[in-house]
C-alpha cells in the first residue's frame, strides 16, 4: 500500500496577493494545523524540513513532531530533511529515539545534506566535506541505534569511548531511514548500501532525471543484496494546486507561482508544469499525472506533496489538503494498487520492522550509576 | 590509433547576440578551418555548433531554478563530452557578453579541464583586439582549459578582405590557419575523451577514507 503525505519547508513567505507576511508564531501554528489536518483527512505522513536561517521556522524538528505526536493517533511523522552533515549524529540518535518513544513508533527520518551553504560554517563544518560528513555521520548514527555501547573514532567528531545513546530505540528497533538527494549519486549509493529508502524530491527536476537517479538506486539496492531492484524503497516529492476547474486553479495559483521562492521570476507556470511534477489543475488532472509516476520510476512506496509554500494562506492550504485527502489520494490508492506486484513491499513501519526483528525487545541499558552526577560507581571508587 | 577510431567531437559555441551575426560568420570559418586542419592531421571530426542565443532564456531560467531545460541539458553534455571546443564571442563593453558567462557558470565542474579550446572574438573596431587576452583567456584558464596560444580576433574591417583579396593572403585567414593548426596539434596528441556519466556508481570508500560499514 502506497503512503501519501505532505512535507513542509516551513518558509515564512509574504502572501503576494495581500502583501501580508505571517509572523514566526503564526507560521509555526500554521504548520501544526496543517499536520493535524493531514491526519484528519487520512494522509499517512507529515514531514517537516529542518532549517537554521530565516525565512524558515523549523529549526527544531523533534520538538515540533513531539507536539504533533501528542495530538495525533495514526499519522507517521518524518523529516524532509534531517541534516546529517551539520547535526551531531549523537544528538540525532538521542532526539529521534526519544521521539520514537513519544510517538509510539510513528517515526521515520529522511537524511539530507541541506542546501544552505553557511549552515556548515555556522555549525563548525566545512561544506567541501559534505559527502564525507554525510557518510561518516550516518555510519556512526546506525551504530548508536544498533549497538548498546559504542567505541568510535572518525574524522569529523570527537571520539566516543563506552558511549551509550539513550533512550535506546523503541522495542530495540531503530526508525526507518530514507536518504533524500536530488543530484548526488553518492546518496543513492549510500541508501542502497544499507538497504534504506531513497527519496527523490523531484519538485524542481524533470522526471527523466528522477528516473535515472531512482534507477541507479534500485540497481545498487539489488547489487548490495537487499532484494530485487523492484523491491527497493522509493519515495518521490510532488507539488500540486487544485480547484474544481483547472482554469480556476491556474488563475488562483499563478500570483503565488510567479514570485515564489526558488523558481519565481524564472520559468512560466506552463513551462515549469511541463518540466517538473508541479500540477496546477483539477483533482482529476493531479490523479492522472501522479498515477503515471510509476511508469517512470517503477512501483514505489511514498509520495509526499509540498502544499504550504510560496505564501499561500493557511485557509487555502487546509482546503488543498482536504481536496488531496478526499478526492485525490483515495483514487490514487485504488489505481496504484492495480497491477502492483505482490513482491513489491510497502515502506517499512515500526510495526513491520518489529515483526521482521522477530518481535520487540526491551532495550533499556541499565547502568549502575550515581543518580546525582551520573558517574558510575567504579569512577567514584577510583577518585 | 586504428583507422576505425571514432571521430573526435568538435563543439563550436557561437555567442553572437544578433541574427545574423558576424560572430557566427567567424565561428563557421574557424570551424571549417579546424575540420580541415584536423583532417590533414588524420583526425576525423564530428562537428557541432551551438548558437547560444537560442538558449539564452533557458540559461537564465537555469541560473534561477538550478535545473536545466532539456535543450540546455543537451548543450551542457555536448561541452562536457567535447574533444575540442571553439569559443567565439562578440566583445561588449570590453568583454564577452553575460549570456556566455551564464553558460560558463552553469557548466558542471571540470567540463573543460584539459580540453583544447580555441578562442575567437568579433568587435566593431580593432581597439578591442586584446579583449580576448585579458577577459576570455583568464576565464578559460580558471576552467583549466588548454587554451590555444593564438586567439582569432576580427574587427568589422577584417570582413572586408574577401573583396578582391586572395583568401590565403588575408591577415584574418592567416590567423585562423595558425590558430586551427595549433588546435589540431593539441587534439592529435590526446586520447579521445571518455563520456561523462553523471549516474555512474560512486566509490563511497574513496570519500570516506575506508570502506563504508568498516570502522
Amino acid at each position: 500500500m502506497m503512503q501519501f503525505g505532505i512535507f513542509s519547508v516551513g518558509d515564512v513567505t509574504t502572501d503576494p496577493t495581500t502583501g501580508r507576511t505571517p509572523t514566526e508564531a503564526e507560521r509555526i501554528q500554521a504548520m501544526l494545523a496543517i499536520a493535524l489536518k493531514a491526519e484528519e483527512v487520512g494522509l499517512d505522513v507529515f514531514a517537516t524540513g529542518e532549517h537554521h536561517n530565516p525565512p524558515f521556522v523549523p529549526s527544531s524538528p523533534t520538538t515540533m513532531l513531539g507536539w504533533i505526536a501528542a495530538r495525533t493517533e495514526r499519522i507517521l511523522l518524518s523529516t524532509a530533511t534531517t541534516l546529517i552533515t551539520t547535526n551531531d549524529p549523537v544528538k540525532i540518535a538521542e532526539d529521534y529515539a526519544m521521539l520514537q518513544h513519544l510517538a509510539g513508533g510513528r517515526v521515520d527520518l529522511m537524511m539530507g545534506r541541506g542546501n544552505t551553504g553557511p549552515v556548515y560554517p555556522w555549525f563548525g563544518k566545512d561544506i567541501r566535506e559534505g559527502l564525507g560528513l554525510a557518510l561518516e555521520n550516518y555510519a556512526l548514527l546506525r551504530r548508536l541505534w544498533r549497538e548498546d555501547v559504542v567505541d568510535w573514532q572518525g574524522r569529523f567528531r570527537t571520539p566516543l569511548q563506552s558511549f551509550t545513546s539513550t533512550p535506546r530505540p523503541l522495542d530495540g528497533v531503530p526508525p526507518f531511514v530514507w536518504h533524500g538527494s536530488i543530484r548526488s549519486p553518492e546518496m543513492a549509493e549510500q541508501a542502497a548500501l544499507y538497504g534504506d529508502g531513497f527519496f527523490h524530491n523531484a519538485i524542481f527536476w524533470p522526471m527523466e532525471h528522477t528516473a535515472r537517479m531512482v534507477h541507479l538506486y534500485r540497481g545498487r539496492f539489488e547489487h548490495h543484496g537487499h532484494g530485487g531492484a523492484d523491491q527497493a524503497i522509493v519515495g518521490l516529492g510532488g507539488q500540486v494546486f487544485m480547484r474544481a476547474s483547472s482554469q480556476d486553479a491556474v488563475r488562483e495559483f499563478r500570483p503565488f507561482f510567479d514570485v515564489a521562492p526558488v523558481y519565481g521570476h524564472g520559468p512560466s507556470l506552463e513551462e515549469f508544469s511541463a518540466q517538473t511534477p508541479l500540477t496546477v489543475g483539477s483533482p482529476q488532472q493531479v490523479i492522472d499525472r501522479y498515477a503515471a509516476m510509476r511508469d517512470h520510476v517503477g512501483d514505489y512506496q511514498r509520495q509526499l506533496f509540498l502544499m504550504d509554500h510560496a505564501g499561500l494562506p493557511l485557509h487555502t492550504v487546509l482546503e488543498q489538503i482536504e481536496i488531496l485527502g478526499a478526492e485525490v489520494v483515495p483514487v490514487l490508492r485504488r489505481e496504484l494498487a492495480v497491477g502492483r506486484p505482490a513482491h513489491v513491499p510497502d515502506a517499512p513501519t515500526h510495526a513491520s520492522l518489529v515483526a521482521a526483528a522477530g518481535g520487540g525487545r526491551e532495550a533499556t541499558v541499565h547502568a549502575a550509576a550515581d543518580d546525582v552526577t551520573g558517574s558510575s560507581p567504579d569512577v567514584v571508587v577510583s577518585r | 590509433m586504428t583507422a576505425a577510431a571514432s571521430p573526435r567531437r568538435l563543439v563550436t559555441i557561437s555567442s553572437g547576440l544578433r541574427q545574423p551575426s558576424s560572430t557566427r560568420l567567424l565561428a563557421d570559418r574557424m570551424t571549417r578551418a579546424a575540420i580541415a586542419a584536423l583532417a590533414g592531421a588524420g583526425v576525423e571530426v564530428e562537428p557541432t555548433t551551438i548558437e547560444l542565443r537560442e538558449h539564452a532564456r533557458d540559461l537564465t531560467t537555469m541560473m534561477l531554478t538550478g535545473f536545466p531545460s532539456p535543450t540546455v541539458s543537451a548543450v551542457l553534455d555536448m561541452v562536457a563530452e567535447a574533444d575540442a571546443v571553439i569559443v567565439v564571442t562578440p566583445i561588449y563593453s570590453g568583454s564577452y557578453p553575460g549570456m556566455f558567462k551564464d553558460l560558463v557558470d552553469l557548466l558542471p565542474e571540470k567540463s573543460l579541464a584539459g580540453v583544447p579550446v580555441l578562442m575567437g572574438a568579433t568587435a566593431g573596431t580593432a581597439r578591442h583586439a586584446l579583449a580576448l587576452e585579458h577577459t576570455l583567456r583568464p576565464l578559460l584558464s580558471y576552467l583549466r582549459a588548454l587554451v590555444v596560444p593564438t586567439g582569432v580576433f576580427a574587427a568589422t574591417e577584417d570582413f572586408g578582405e574577401s573583396a578582391g583579396t586572395p583568401a590565403d593572403a588575408a591577415p584574418l585567414s592567416g590567423r585562423i590557419e595558425r590558430a586551427v593548426g595549433e588546435l589540431a596539434s593539441l587534439v592529435v596528441g590526446r586520447p579521445p575523451r571518455s563520456r561523462r556519466d553523471p549516474f555512474a556508481v560512486p566509490d563511497l570508500g574513496a570519500i570516506l577514507g575506508r570502506a563504508p560499514g568498516q570502522e
